[in-house]
């Protein structure tokens, strides 16, 4: 039985229970044996029903498919001849892998022999039984939790209590989703790169002025040992990201000064949205741009003052993440001027300073702390930029300062090393978890700064 | 004002003739530092637009004409010798490209041998011989009768057509020869030449041929991804964002989960990538490069915009509801689920469709969990192996041939046309349902 045909009849199930549950409460209050009036409304004696049906069922039919595949390749594999079962891991998941195509008829590698073929047949046989006991013991367990709770249906019984009770719970358990989430993200990186480092000393991979993470695999092939210095990354997104910055904060701030304090009423209206479009435009377009508009622009324009630039420059990519961030920090700077008590702007233009005065020394000082916490939240976003410096700056790790130069940049390393096949073994794919590690950390650090910075200011004028 | 003047003329008499000199030795400094200040911030504001015009216009001067495509009309033979020489269609091995072959063959008659033969074929899509099957297919009467068919061509024909190759430069340096090029202006004058609308990109996945690539394989991708995004971050983003508003004690745990998810907001996307990788690919050994992962990974990465903005729209619900419900008998949750929900709820919406707009845009994650696969086949379903629009775009950015610059450019539009539509809907559904109190 299909997985979904599962899910429908059980949902089907439910409704059936949710109206049994309601028509015994209904049809109980008005029996003239018990007598006394429902504690809730009937509704809630049929979603107590319906609980009871469809949340146990759902646990079972859960557990069962995150377990199934595990159990039925122990099983497999305890089957296969004492030779196959000596094989190394990476083989036997090859193996494995044969076997599973084979019993869906898809392509294999090699030839189908009787081993495979008595294991293929073996494979699809299990996986018939599972589906079917699958299919069996949720519905026994929906039908048992159903009958089971349809008799406990009793005018007396709190069933509103009750189900308010699970929701609760089932409220809490969606808001612990986000710290789920942080954990996950943290454990995985963490692991990962905790294995990096039993293979690369900390002390290399922070320090290390060479990166090349093509590892060799064969024992007698050149050239290709791996080495793992991260620290022309790390240039590299810094050299990037300060390109970013020297665009973004001086025109985003400008642009918020000039919006809040100059522009008409027209002119505002007319700039936001537009400015907010593009905020809206996906990081992959703007590399887009970048690598096939604005690197070629970069170049002629190198060209013509006599420079020599690369055709991947990490001005051409700087210069569009700039321009990405100027949204966000024009959009931040205004929250931080709006915060200013305006007792302080009128004082300043009453003692009879311009305009632009009273911005310079009375109004960006006093947001300055908000500023800073915006300019911080950029260049974490800078930094985690992924898809600009992938399709425009370079892969290649040169530890300079040049602008005109190909740089690359962590996260380009991070995409390079993990898109394609990988195992979890080798030094190249756990490198990619170190480099997330360092991102991450440094991501959060600005952004629990920033957001700290950027909160706590505002609280201070309201 | 008289009173006003009286009074100037009080400070005036008690100021002092240096002061007055300073002030205004300095004025004319001071206003024309006022005049640069307003000029940078103009030219601040400028930069983003103009960016925006000059992105628009480069984008739509590249991609517009990829909506046309180049056919070629040929008298098309439906021989039975050539595919049905049991009397029967074999719709598999039938060699349908050689209908189109000899048909091309036929208005050029004194080509012969075996390059030059091969070069005029060559002014045709690999894709003609398909197109024909499907004729056949559908209407199998058509066997044996002479039909004019429009049929794509290569796609250096299509750039030729499209200015996009010079002729003037040396052969050796263009991709279409000097004989295809007579061959072309043959066809040309005889109005066997013509763009026309480009059914192919909207109704196609991936291909290698950039005339036959479209886009229908990674917009249901996308499709069936934000299917699962929205069916996962909508019911549990709101569910949150009751929870801390309602019902979550003021403490420790609250402002951590609070703490948390706007962290969360502006994590890297990429990192999320590595997440799934890790957790839903490594250790869950869910299917790669399938649309069910990368819906549970953008899941996760809308959650939190999802959340932020469903607690404000319960935040903008008046207490005195609340309180009336509660005064009514309700339940507290009573209250919020037939009172406080149904009044956010555009709010929520709101959030939801931004959120979906951010996961349709995203790609970095994507590249992390496999789904920046070569795949020809449109998925359908959730498990099928599939890649998304903008992952398409970054696969086509990639490739060298001009015609896969064009057909990027066009996606993009698209991508563009999808979000825009979707920032409008959220726009339309905050005015129409938004509530003073």
């Amino acid at each position: 039985m299909q997985g979904n045909t599962l899910i429908l009849i059980l949902a089907a199930t439910s409704v059936v229970a949710f109206f049994m549950g309601r028509a015994r409460s209904l049809k109980l209050a008005g029996a003239p044996r018990i007598r006394g009036a429902l504690h809730s409304l009937p509704g809630y004696y049929g979603y107590f029903t319906a609980i009871w049906c469809l949340l146990p069922a759902l646990l079972v039919l859960s557990l069962w498919l995150s377990l199934e595949s595990r159990l039925i390749i122990a099983l497999l594999v305890e089957q296969l001849p004492a030779a196959q079962q000596a094989l190394s891991a990476g083989e036997l998941n090859l193996l494995l892998n044969n076997i599973q195509n084979l019993a869906n008829g898809d392509a294999i590698s090699g030839t189908a022999d009787a081993m495979l073929q008595d294991a293929a047949s073996r494979y699809s046989s299990y996986m018939i039984a599972s589906r079917r006991l699958l299919a069996v013991v949720t519905l026994a367990v929906a039908g048992i939790g159903g009958v089971l709770a349809w008799r406990r249906v009793h005018p007396a019984l709190r069933a509103r209590n009750k189900v308010e009770q699970i929701v609760l719970v089932l409220l809490v358990a969606a808001s612990s989703i986000a710290i789920l989430t942080t954990i996950g993200i943290v454990l995985s990186v963490v692991f990962e790169a905790l294995r990096f480092f039993q293979k690369v000393p900390l002390s290399e991979f922070l320090f290390g002025l060479n990166w090349s993470p093509q590892t060799a695999i064969r024992a007698d092939q050149v050239g290709s040992s791996g080495s793992f210095g991260a620290l022309p990354l790390f240039a590299g997104t810094l050299l990037i990201t300060s390109i970013a910055m020297v665009v973004a904060v001086p025109v985003g701030l400008m642009t918020a000064i000039y919006l809040a304090e100059y522009s008409s009423r027209a002119v505002r209206a007319a700039a936001k949205p537009l400015l907010e479009i593009l905020a809206g435009i996906p990081t992959v377009v703007y590399g887009f741009f970048a690598a096939l508009t604005v690197a070629p622009w970069v170049r002629r324009a190198g060209e013509a003052l006599g420079l020599e630039v690369a055709s991947e420059s990490a001005l051409a990519a700087g210069l569009v993440m700039g321009v990405m961030i100027i949204p966000l920090v024009s959009s931040l700077t205004d929250d931080a001027i709006n915060a200013v008590p305006s007792a302080m702007r009128d004082g300043a233009l009453g003692l009879g300073s311009t305009r632009s005065e009273t911005m310079r020394k009375v109004i960006l000082p006093a947001a300055l702390p908000g500023i800073v916490g915006g300019v911080l939240l950029a260049i974490s976003r800078a930094i985690g930029e992924t898809m600009i410096v992938v399709m425009a700056a370079g892969l290649a790790a040169n530890l300079t300062a040049n602008p005109f130069a190909a740089v690359t940049t962590v996260t380009v390393q991070i995409v390079t090393l993990l898109v394609g096949d990988q195992e979890f073994d080798s030094a190249k794919t756990l490198a990619a978890f170190a480099l997330g590690l360092m991102l991450f950390t440094v991501t959060l650090s600005l952004n629990v700064v920033g957001l700290r910075v950027v909160r706590k200011y505002r609280e201070q004028y309201e | 004002m008289l009173w006003g003047c009286a009074w100037c003329a009080s400070i005036e008499s008690s100021m002092s003739e240096v002061t007055r000199g300073k002030v205004s030795a300095g004025l004319a400094r001071r206003r024309r530092k006022e005049r640069l200040f307003r000029l940078c911030g103009m030219l601040a504001t400028t930069v983003g637009i103009v960016f925006l015009v000059v992105f628009f216009a480069d984008l739509i001067g590249k991609g517009s004409s990829a909506f046309r495509q180049t056919f070629l009309r040929l008298e098309i033979s439906f021989d039975t010798a050539v595919i049905a020489p049991q009397g029967s269609i074999d719709l598999q091995y039938a060699d349908f490209d050689l209908l189109a072959r000899n048909a091309l063959r036929d208005l050029f008659p004194d080509v012969s041998g075996r390059n030059p033969l091969r070069e005029l074929n060559r002014l045709l899509s690999v894709g003609a011989g398909y197109q024909l099957r499907d004729m056949l297919q559908q209407d199998p009467g058509l066997l044996g009768s002479v039909q004019s068919v429009w049929l794509p061509a290569s796609s250096s024909v299509d750039m030729l057509r499209k200015g996009n190759i010079d002729a003037s430069i040396d052969a050796a340096l263009r991709p279409i020869s000097d004989a295809q090029l007579a061959w072309v202006a043959a066809l040309q004058r005889d109005g066997r030449l013509e763009l026309r609308w480009n059914r192919a990109f909207f109704s196609n996945g991936d291909s290698r041929e950039p005339e036959l690539a479209g886009i229908r394989g990674a917009l249901m991708g996308s499709f069936y991804m934000l299917l699962v995004t929205l069916a996962l971050a909508l019911p549990i983003g709101v569910a949150a964002a009751i929870y801390l508003e309602e019902f979550a004690p003021r403490n420790r745990w609250s402002d951590l989960i609070e703490v948390n998810i706007n962290n969360l907001a502006a994590v890297p996307s990429i990192v999320f990538g590595l997440l799934g990788l890790a957790v839903f690919i490594n250790w869950a050994t869910l299917p790669r490069s399938a649309p069910l992962v990368g819906g549970l990974v953008l899941a996760l990465l809308t959650l939190p915009v999802i959340i932020i903005a469903s607690r404000a729209a319960i935040k903008s619900v008046p207490p005195s509801i609340r309180d009336a419900a509660l005064g009514l008998g309700a339940s507290r949750m009573q209250v919020v689920f037939h009172h406080v929900m149904p009044l956010s709820l555009p709010g929520m919406l709101t959030g939801a469709i931004i959120g979906m707009s951010r996961a349709l845009g995203e790609s970095a994650p994507l590249l992390m969990i496999g789904m920046v696969a070569f795949i020809v086949d449109v998925p359908g379903g959730f498990s099928d192996p599939a890649t998304a629009l903008p992952v398409q775009i970054y696969l086509w950015a990639d490739s060298p041939e001009r015609a896969f610059a064009e057909r990027t450019s066009a996606a993009i539009m698209v991508l563009l046309g999808f979000l825009m539509l979707m920032n409008l809907a959220a726009v339309v559904l905050r005015k129409r349902m938004e509530q003073k109190w």
